[in-house]
């Protein structure tokens, strides 16, 4: 990492930390927010964190391992999460994936070679009345087809 | 995001303009409010069908500092969507819910812990708690009621479908790994930050206004004797019209499939991947806590389902989303999926089988939560239920062998 | 502010409020409770482990310790309770109600037995290749539940590498059964915080930050995580095969040391009861084992008090009287290499204050391959030093690559009291009835002051026995019945004295270079503080760090480990308050039987100064032999 990117990451934990507080029970709230503007917490991030909040780095850590949604490692700008749980699975949540997968070149758990996209197999999304479902970051994408499923990709790349 | 009313029921999908029950709720007092709750007969709707009388009791009896009002809209289950419903088209009776449980229980802290698969909902939510405080229906004094200040504030998740465990759901807000802690001490004595914590479930929660502005003895009139008031249920799989629906408590499995349009129905998996697997053979069973109780979660699968491949989709979910600190769960589900993979490729023994039945009994009596407890619940019930089509092929080699 | 300092555990893990008795069947504070039948009257908020425990009935056990919080993750402690749905954890199942408690139906005894095959069927290798074979958990729960095939498999790949990066403490996660004991010894007991749990479902596993290997992260070696570890996954970097090579090669001269602790405790290992010092049995083990030659590492512990306490002698002088170097006030002492990589990491900015002197162990080395190579007329080269020590951190400090004054590497093994006992059984040695012996000239018997370094308060005790006979003139018996000065002494966490100097005495020869008077001392009161484990560190360095009560201190000593050094991290295993305490014991009543117990009346001491360090404590010399520098490390995680 850049002298200059941890200058402006260690700011804008410190920025999080004014905004959430010091407690321990801060930590998830600032995680999600790095984790939503960095699309992953970098080692350095996560001791700055833990540094602010007086807890080891390893606990930090040990937190964003347990969570599906926090990444230690980097991730592409943008994290499709197909949703593989039984009602998405029966309304033929393969095909989605493997359009998906098709249209980005690349498998599940893998990003695409210009950082773009992630694409990864999530729990239930609670929108089994709708599945097949899909999240792209925030946003969720029901009823579908391998061909909506492929231009929503294109969608949120604008 | 919010749509418009279009839903009907006797209970929460009914008309309900916003303030209602708060304001009715201030002009009783606390002691009131706790007994029409009582009298209501109100069990959790999570799926562990507490008395919420019970909990709501000792959270106001209970001497601190500080109390806070939980919120759980972690729902993971599998096939679960219901409180997406709510939280979306009646976050009033959420909300008004929590506050009416703060000035029951003497809390002036209310959280909703978001799942993070709901991130698209927060906004909504924080607008509608914005309205809500304009309204005076937050903040200090509510509705001029001297003394009595409450807000709710939204904390979201990050995904660990154990975080809906209310322990774990605690630990999780206080900035830990999701894992459930030992009790006692309940939350209700020992909760959020060493606090008394009232956790209830979103659609617990939205019951108490219509119970607060019709009373507990006109809720009590609907559902059986042991449950009573409606249910929502989360309907998804092989039917036309998936959804949510609110019905009374004592509904049978064949007339729910009746009204959603299932046909050539072979199973109905109640509770989730957590719950259990009914054949066609039990169809005239109720959905009440005297048969069986649930979460509101069915799942429906017709007769070209293959149902151990179900069972191996609930495995893996389990074996995924165990917190992984205690035996029983974390290695447990391993070798049930395993089991389940033996059965896929052909190379199990039923004296292995047996004892993987067995281990799932442990599991269910010394697993550390409801998770572990409750994991092995679609292993033991597909096993037994289905063993025809599973073992015998009977129903036209479904498992492609 | 809430969830600091000791903050880390879970709330669940944490002692928790009682509610207050309503019901007519509590008595005062205590309840009356069933348990297999049998009424009994426990006191309010008694876990059933507890109350089980007090009444000879046996329940099993994993993750429970009894030095850790609570965490109730093996399930291996169940017991059934009537009315209850589910089975309940006993070690973290508080009473507080009139309970029915079973703790062996057959229930019981089919969760159990489940829960052990389960661990086991995931436990990776065989027992008669691991090193804990006879001493594991695990296998004695086996063996308790007959445990006589793998019910549900057997692992058959290791799913890990084995991380043997650190000099001090060795993983093999693929025998974790992840009770986490480590995790809260290392976060929660010594607050240090190396490992945590990683990752959720089947791929939980105890890692480091970004699972690192140990070398890389901010461990200090105390090894306090192994002593709790229930089955093979964690163990000290082991060196005897080398150590046997230098002893099967004739050309080496292999000399090696031995501290207090592990003789107090070694005795455990051949299956006697805590609290048997086994120092001249072992010097005869050491001799038959091919050793050379056998020194007492307390000849250089009376080394250290001598320098360390001139030491403090000088700083205060340089504070007092020339008004220099306020800031290396309050000196620590710096014999515990886990709490000296501690101070470097957390605390950077206090390493002045730590002694410049090295520890006896280093000293040792140091004088083995110059003082003694000379007088024996030996090639230093030839030499091979080894120290058994009760420490894990003291395989890293003989590695530390400043540890060189000698010429060569000072000490060139660090052995810990387990490995020891590992070469004797290797021997066929049966120690326990093996005849006494000393220890080997030039060094020979040490005082007593030295001995008690083992103990928390050791190293204060001799350091003040000395420091006050020095400046005051007077016998320390004066002050103190039988010079046992007691205050410092017991295991109170963190432990402050004050001792006022009345009058003083004439100077020794040995400081009149320095000044000719003690009057700069005269009714003064002398602060000192004793700390052992991490974790009450911690809370005195936060103590001044913050101005406070300790920041007044003169002298503190500091020891990485609860207990000190015989609870080091290289001790036999178990360990409990109740075994370090028979350790401690020991100790000092081999220390008072003792002719000399302090360090400066030490004959060989007073020999050394006239012979080789000639020009005294603190001398020119001495510091170039005997003191050392310490590395700004400071937190952060390359």
């Amino acid at each position: 990492m850049l002298v200059f990117e941890k200058t402006s990451l260690a700011k804008e934990i410190e920025q999080l930390i004014e905004k959430y507080g010091n407690s321990r029970s801060s930590l998830l709230s600032i995680l999600q927010e790095i984790q939503a503007n960095h699309r992953y917490i970098s080692d350095y991030a996560q001791q700055e964190i833990a540094r602010h909040l007086c807890i080891q780095p390893v606990e930090v850590y040990s937190v964003i391992s347990f969570y599906a949604f926090l990444n230690s490692e980097p991730k592409g700008r943008n994290i499709v999460r197909i949703c593989k749980t039984i009602s998405c699975d029966m309304k033929n949540k393969m095909s989605i994936v493997k359009a998906v997968e098709r249209e980005l070149g690349i498998k599940i758990g893998e990003t695409t070679s210009d950082n773009k996209f992630t694409i990864e197999y999530t729990n239930c999304l609670g929108l089994c009345d709708e599945g097949p479902a899909m999240a792209i970051n925030e946003r969720v994408f029901t009823r579908l087809t391998p061909q909506t499923a492929v231009e929503n990709l294109h969608k949120v790349v604008g | 995001m919010k749509k418009p009313k279009v839903r009907n029921g006797k209970i929460l999908f009914s008309e309900y303009t916003l303030g209602e029950g708060v304001r009715k709720a201030l002009t009783l007092s606390r002691e009131d409010i706790l007994f029409e709750i009582k009298d209501s007969k109100l069990k959790g709707r999570g799926g562990a069908g507490f008395p919420v009388s019970t909990k709501w009791m000792l959270g106001a009896a209970a001497i601190a500092e500080r109390k806070y009002i939980i919120c759980n809209a972690d729902e993971g289950e599998p096939g679960t969507f219901k409180d997406r419903v709510l939280l979306v088209e009646y976050p009033e009776l959420v909300f008004e819910g929590m506050v009416i449980a703060g000035y029951a229980i003497g809390a002036k802290f209310g959280i909703l812990y978001l799942r993070g698969e709901y991130e698209y909902i927060r906004k909504s939510l924080q607008d509608f708690l914005e309205l809500m405080r304009k309204e005076n229906l937050l903040g200090k004094n509510i509705l001029g009621k001297e003394g009595f200040d409450f807000d709710i504030k939204i904390h979201l998740g990050s995904s660990a479908y154990v975080c809906g465990e209310e322990t774990a759901l605690i630990e999780s807000l206080e900035g830990h790994r999701g894992e459930a802690r030992n009790r006692p001490p309940y939350p209700v004595n020992t909760g959020f930050r060493g606090m008394p914590t009232s956790v209830n479930n979103v659609e617990t929660l939205s019951c108490v206004p219509h119970i607060i502005l019709n009373g507990g003895n006109w809720f009590k009139n609907f559902g059986t004797e042991k449950s009573t008031g409606t249910k929502l249920f989360s309907i998804s799989g092989d039917c036309e019209k998936p959804d949510v629906y609110e019905w009374e408590w004592g509904i049978t499995i064949a007339e729910m499939l009746e009204k959603v349009g299932a046909k050539n129905t072979k199973a109905v998996q109640i509770g989730g991947a957590s719950g259990i697997c009914i054949p066609k053979s039990q169809f005239n069973r109720k959905i009440a806590y005297e048969d069986i109780p649930t979460g509101g979660s069915i799942i429906i699968f017709d007769k070209n389902r293959d149902m151990l491949k179900i069972l191996k989709n609930f495995m893996e979910f389990f074996v995924e989303e165990s917190c992984g600190q205690c035996t029983p769960c974390r290695i447990g589900n391993t070798k049930l999926l395993e089991g389940v993979k033996m059965i896929e490729n052909e190379k199990y023994t039923f004296a292995y089988l047996d004892k993987l039945k067995d281990l799932g009994k442990t599991m269910q009596i010394a697993s550390k939560c409801g998770l572990g407890q409750s994991s092995p619940n679609s292993f033991i019930s597909i096993l037994e239920n289905f063993k025809d089509e599973i073992f015998y092929h009977e129903n036209g080699d479904a498992n492609g062998k | 502010m809430e969830n600091k300092g000791n903050g880390r555990a879970p709330v669940s893990q944490k002692p928790h409020k009682i509610e207050l008795p309503l019901h007519p069947e509590y008595i005062g504070g205590s309840v009356k409770v069933q348990i297999n039948e049998k009424e009994i009257i426990v006191p309010l908020g008694t876990t059933i482990l507890e109350a089980c425990k007090k009444n000879n009935i046996h329940i099993p056990t994993l993750c429970h310790h009894d030095d850790l919080c609570i965490a109730g993750v093996c399930r291996v402690c169940v017991v059934e309770i009537e009315n209850m749905r589910t089975l309940q954890a006993s070690c973290a199942f508080p009473i507080t109600a009139p309970i029915k408690i079973k703790t062996a139906t057959p229930m019981v005894r089919k969760a159990r037995k489940n829960i052990i095959d389960l661990l086991i069927s995931e436990h990776y290798g065989e027992c008669y290749s691991c090193f804990r074979n006879n001493n594991c958990e695990l296998q004695s729960l086996a063996k308790e539940y007959g445990v006589d095939h793998y019910n549900f498999g057997h692992v058959q790949k290791p799913r890990f590498k084995i991380d043997n990066s650190s000099y001090s403490v060795v993983r093999d996660m693929d025998k974790c059964i992840l009770c986490k004991r480590c995790v809260r010894t290392c976060i929660d007991l010594q607050e240090v915080g190396v490992l945590e749990a990683i990752g959720r479902g089947d791929s939980t596993h105890i890692g480091t930050f970004f699972d690192k290997q140990l070398s890389d992260v901010i461990c200090i070696n105390c090894g306090q995580c192994i002593n709790r570890c229930p089955t093979g996954a964690l163990r000290a970097n082991d060196p005897r095969d080398e150590i046997w090579r230098a002893i099967d090669d004739p050309k080496k001269h292999v000399v090696i040391q031995t501290a207090p602790s592990p003789r107090a405790a070694i005795g455990e290992e051949f299956g006697l009861e805590a609290g048997h010092s086994m120092t001249g049995e072992l010097n005869t083990a050491l001799r038959r084992i091919g050793f050379d030659k056998v020194f007492d590492t307390n000849f250089t512990a009376d080394l250290t008090i001598m320098e360390e306490g001139t030491e403090l002698i000088l700083r205060l002088y340089n504070a007092l009287v020339k008004s220099e170097n306020l800031n290396k006030i309050p000196q620590f002492t710096s014999c515990s290499p886990g709490w000296v990589k501690y101070l470097e990491h957390f605390y950077p900015q206090y390493i002045d204050n730590l002694s410049s002197a090295k520890s006896p162990q280093q000293m040792f080395g140091t004088l083995i391959k110059t003082f003694y190579a000379q007088e024996e007329n030996i090639n230093p080269a030839d030499i091979v030093t080894i120290a058994v020590m009760p420490c894990s951190a003291k395989k890293f400090e003989c590695n530390r690559p400043e540890m060189v004054d000698s010429g060569f590497k000072d000490v060139d093994f660090g052995l810990t009291t387990r490995e020891l006992a590992q070469m004797i059984k290797e021997t066929g040695i049966f120690l326990p009835e093996l005849p006494k012996s000393g220890f080997d000239e030039p060094f020979g018997e040490a005082s007593g002051a030295g001995l008690i370094f083992g103990a928390t308060g050791g190293v204060m005790e001799a350091a003040l026995r000395t420091v006050v006979e020095l400046v005051t003139g007077k016998k320390v018996e004066n002050l103190f019945e039988n010079a046992n000065i007691t205050p410092v002494r017991g295991f109170e966490g963190i432990r402050y004295v004050e001792l006022p100097i009345e009058e003083v005495g004439d100077v020794p020869e040995m400081y009149k270079k320095y000044f000719s008077n003690w009057n700069w001392l005269k009714g003064a009161t002398l602060k000192v503080a004793v700390a052992h484990g991490t974790a009450n560190a911690k809370k005195v360095m936060e103590n001044i760090k913050a101005g406070g009560i300790f920041s007044e201190c003169h002298f503190i000593e500091f020891m990485g480990c609860p207990g000190g050094c015989i609870g080091g991290g290289g001790q036999p295993i178990p360990t409990n308050a109740e075994i370090r305490a028979k350790r401690a014991e020991a100790i000092y009543k081999e220390e008072e039987g003792l002719p000399i117990r302090k360090s400066h009346e030490n004959p060989h001491i007073a020999y050394i100064y006239e012979n080789f360090l000639t020009d005294g404590p603190c001398g020119h010399k001495s510091h170039e032999l005997l003191h050392t520098k310490y590395i700004k490390r400071g937190e952060y995680i390359a």
